[in-house]
């Protein structure tokens, strides 16, 4: 910046600084940047892929079934035909978004009760046996009771497959934000203590402000983590669910499902089994590195290295 | 000097106890006394020096007098209203009369926030100016403890220990504050940038019309900076007196032992100086000894200080102390002199309370 700036156009120098910051950390980070071109890649190839490709994904063609790699059928069919491509297809959209959305409700639950644990002393007890209790809780038999109990209802709220979606993402988040609560209730501990915190308490910055402000951003990082890893854990708990029968129904493809279907045929066809599962992996990896590099983008004191 | 000056801050008996808890049930067994009984005034404009050794209560006090700390008892008015009682949201509007400056400056900055946004905070918490109006005040600040204008959106750790003090000091002048605790501000800073940190107070009491109680324990830095000293030992002023009174002339033993740990420059007097060297440990806060706190260690301690704590009154204008080595002696002049100045301290608690 030149004098002049710091002169004449100062006033319209710092509100948009932070993210820019953030954006130039993030635009050197390799691996973030990989990441990230991998992880739109996938999400372009499952959102956009079922509109261009000829083939559909419901659509059984017993006499082409078990077919091998070919033009027609670029990753082959399945025992009854199904286009394997078009199934990876529409598959990744419902695993994408079940990831993503039961990441997001986990998260958001594990750092609010984490945050009011750690901050607010007189609530910590409850909340952290609360957090105790359901990490007690065996995750199978309650999704089967949920499962039970709720399908018909959500069913006819939102439709059947819609009716499972909302299902299943709110049975992974609820059973999985505990880890989270614990680590950010550890942190928030620590830095509720800190100097600044004190600092904006003098100043007369109300809890909530200071929550948003200096606390919260503080425990990003370890948040990004688990954030990251929840991803690939909720995909993974889907293909369970799916497995069992408790989640969509047997045609409807999703990653987990194609992998536990592949497994049947593993000796003849391994690629069946191995490319849903690389899908996963790639999806889990790539969003690890993007969280990876967020976080360091975040972090000012990492910055400009 | 020249109005007749009020007293911008009054503490009268300010207690602050910490819980223990302990045992099977985790049943409150105890106290830590961190704070036990203190009483000062701070006139308006002036400087009050409040120094002591390590853990004897001089930070906890300090944060006690903003409230940082929910008090045991006791009041302190600032501005003539008593804080003590305020509501939270009372509290919050009172806040810009009082701020802090804290000891750590690498500690008491968000290590995500730019220093715009640091200094900014106070602004954005009690003001609802346009944002160029805000930004136009943060440089204002940053010229007045001398930060050039470019740093403003850079980050806490880009910067050196005096230039984060800098910005601590700038966050606390933000909203033109009249009272500022500065809880050893110089402290964690090595010795030549504790001059400039201490120069930029003073200046900035000059230009302001700033009341400070600085909290020190380096004797003479406060000799330099403060106009009244007060001595805390274990939770409570055993001495307070005019900078000139308390180093000339220390009533109290614990005082003439902590100014004489006080090295001198001049190699001659420092080697024929008289060292008080005091024994023992401070006892713990927690259970202080009967009568006088400073009984455990005092050099010349009387039978008398193990019974009854020593009363805290005025031996000469403005110069206070509590130990009964300094009745004993009253007692031997007149004694219808030494009487109503007996009970004084007693109506002048009694006024507060």
């Amino acid at each position: 910046m030149t004098d002049r700036a710091t002169d004449t156009a100062a006033p319209f120098r710092p509100p948009r600084n932070q993210w820019w910051d953030v954006w130039d950390q993030f635009k050197i980070h390799r691996g973030a940047l990989a990441g990230m071109v991998v992880f739109v890649a996938i999400v372009l190839f499952c959102v956009v892929g079922p509109w261009l490709w000829i083939h559909d994904a419901g659509f059984i063609d017993i006499r082409a079934r078990n077919q091998g790699m070919s033009w027609s059928h670029p990753l082959g069919t399945d025992q009854l035909g199904r286009d394997m491509l078009a199934r990876m297809m529409m598959g990744g959209r419902v695993s994408l978004a079940v990831g993503l959305a039961a990441m997001v409700l986990s998260v958001l639950m594990g750092t609010l009760i984490g945050v009011l644990a750690g901050y607010f002393r007189r609530i910590d007890g409850p909340l952290m046996r609360m957090t105790d209790l359901f990490l007690a809780l065996p995750l199978l038999p309650l999704l089967l009771v949920m499962s039970m109990l709720l399908r018909e209802r959500l069913s006819t709220l939102f439709g059947i497959e819609m009716g499972m979606f909302v299902m299943i993402v709110t049975a992974i988040g609820v059973t999985s934000w505990m880890q989270t609560a614990r680590i950010v209730r550890g942190d928030v501990l620590a830095l509720k203590e800190r100097e600044y915190v004190l600092a904006a308490r003098s100043i007369g910055t109300p809890p909530r402000r200071v929550i948003g402000r200096h606390v919260l951003p503080n425990v990003l990082s370890p948040v990004m983590v688990s954030a990251t890893l929840m991803i690939a854990t909720a995909i993974i708990t889907e293909s369970a669910l799916s497995f069992l029968g408790l989640g969509f129904p047997p045609d409807f493809p999703t990653w987990g499902r194609l992998v536990s279907d592949g497994i049947d045929y593993l000796q003849q066809h391994p690629s069946r089994a191995i490319l849903p599962g690389l899908f996963i992996s790639l999806t889990v990896l790539s969003v690890n590195y993007i969280g990876d590099g967020l976080r360091d983008a975040l972090d000012p004191r990492i910055r400009g290295r | 000097m020249t109005a007749p000056r009020r007293n911008l801050v009054e503490v009268s008996d300010l207690k602050l106890h910490f819980p223990v808890y302990g045992g099977l049930l985790r049943r409150q067994v105890g106290n830590v006394k961190a704070v036990d009984g203190v009483s000062f005034d701070i006139i308006e404009g002036e400087t009050l020096g409040l120094v002591g050794e390590s853990g004897c209560g001089k930070s906890t006090c300090g944060r006690a007098v903003l409230r940082l700390y929910e008090l045991s008892g006791g009041a302190v008015r600032i501005d003539g209203e008593d804080i003590a009682t305020l509501s939270q949201e009372q509290l919050r509007r009172k806040r810009p009369t009082m701020q802090m400056v804290f000891q750590d400056p690498q500690a008491s900055l968000n290590p995500r926030m730019t220093v715009a946004a640091i200094i900014g905070e106070p602004l954005d918490e009690h003001t609802d100016w346009s944002r160029a109006r805000k930004l136009e005040r943060i440089y204002e600040l940053m010229d007045a403890v001398g930060l050039n204008r470019d740093f403003a959106n850079r980050y806490p750790h880009a910067f050196s220990g005096g230039q984060r003090q800098r910005i601590g000091i700038a966050r606390a002048l933000a909203l033109n504050p009249k009272f500022i605790v500065c809880d050893e501000p110089i402290a964690a800073l090595d010795v030549s940038i504790q001059a400039q940190v201490v120069n930029l107070l003073e200046e900035l009491q000059e230009r302001f019309g700033l009341t400070y109680l600085f909290i020190s324990h380096d004797l003479g830095m406060v000799r330099h900076i403060a106009d009244r000293v007060a001595v805390m030992y274990l939770g409570r002023i055993v001495e307070l007196a005019p900078v000139s009174a308390l180093y000339d002339t220390p009533l109290h033993p614990y005082t003439q032992a902590l100014l004489s740990a006080v090295p001198e420059p001049d190699p001659w007097t420092e080697t024929r100086k008289e060292r008080i060297v005091l024994k023992g440990d401070v006892p713990s806060p927690s259970n202080p000894p009967q009568g006088c706190n400073f009984c455990t260690r005092c050099p010349r301690v009387m039978d008398i200080c193990r019974r009854i704590d020593p009363p805290y009154r005025e031996h000469a204008p403005g110069h206070f102390a509590a130990c009964h080595l300094l009745d004993e002696t009253r007692t031997d002049q007149p004694k219808d002199g030494a009487r109503p100045e007996q009970d004084q301290p007693h109506i002048h608690q009694g006024e507060d309370a």
